[in-house]
């Protein structure tokens, strides 16, 4: 708990950011593809081994932006087909994001039925 | 240098882009940094609660995502989007604003195709090709011996 784990947090997390701007700036990739893009660069991170040192040194600064599902579709698929081998291969990945999945679909079912139509304020 | 309206055209898009380069990345760094800072703070939070490492990670994901959805029910998140750029897309936060902008925007058009299919028109795809590449992980991983216990 000190300072230096937000301050790795924060320049990580930032840089990401940045880089997908640079993206979005010079290509005409939409935000849509960058979405994906990022969650399929997340597995194949994870999967060679690259991601899990950026985690351990930034926190949230490596899971917050969505690299960080891929992560961790791709650490719960390690963890499942470790331990129930071809089975885990269909079951790990959306176990180890399912916190994730079921929040996304609750919360945005939820706040989608309060919100109240567009206003131009 | 002799240039023709065409020309002078193109070279005053080169020059004069709407938005520098340099500024959009430097307000990306900034927000997304910051909404990065604010998630470690949260997981610091779920840790101080008795979660470990894996489980403080997900509650935070799950946290984040609920102030993004939240956000962007009071159409807030769209204001800091705007000067954020990737800064706020990039995020998880951002993730949960691309579930909740289309369904309530489509929301009139009823609870099940309106509402329940527009949620999935950028989470859809996401989840499509996370788990899908996730799968090809596995099967990889299990072609090599899976961790023994195959």
């Amino acid at each position: 708990m000190n300072g230096m784990e937000y301050f790795n947090a924060f320049w990580v997390g930032g840089a990401i950011c940045a880089a997908c701007q640079v993206l979005i700036d010079k290509t005409k990739l939409t935000p849509a593809r960058i979405l994906v893009s990022l969650v399929v660069l997340g597995v194949f991170l994870q999967g060679i081994g690259v991601y899990q040192p950026v985690v351990d040194y930034a926190g949230a600064g490596a899971t917050v932006p969505l690299l960080g599902f891929g992560y961790s579709l791709a650490k719960g698929v390690a963890k499942a087909v470790a331990e129930s081998g071809l089975l885990g291969v269909f079951t790990g990945g959306v176990t180890g994001a399912a916190g994730g999945i079921a929040a996304a679909i609750v919360f945005g079912c939820l706040f989608a039925l309060l919100a109240k139509p567009r206003s131009k304020s | 240098m002799k240039l023709d309206q065409r020309k002078y055209q193109q070279l005053l898009a080169r020059k004069c882009p709407r938005s520098p380069l340099w500024k959009d990345c430097l307000k990306a760094f900034l927000f997304g940094g910051a909404i990065c800072t604010v998630g470690e703070g949260v997981s610091n939070f779920w840790q101080f609660r008795g979660l470990d490492t894996a489980d403080a990670a997900a509650a935070t994901a799950i946290t984040m995502v609920f102030f993004g959805a939240l956000l962007t029910c009071l159409h807030w998140y769209e204001k800091l989007a705007k000067h954020a750029g990737a800064g706020t897309i990039v995020p998880i936060t951002g993730f949960a604003n691309a579930i909740v902008s289309p369904a309530m925007e489509f929301k009139s058009e009823g609870l099940v195709l309106g509402l329940g299919a527009k949620l999935f028109v950028i989470a859809g795809p996401v989840l499509v090709y996370g788990i899908a590449a996730s799968v090809v992980y596995g099967l990889i991983l299990y072609a090599m011996g899976g961790g023994g216990a195959a």
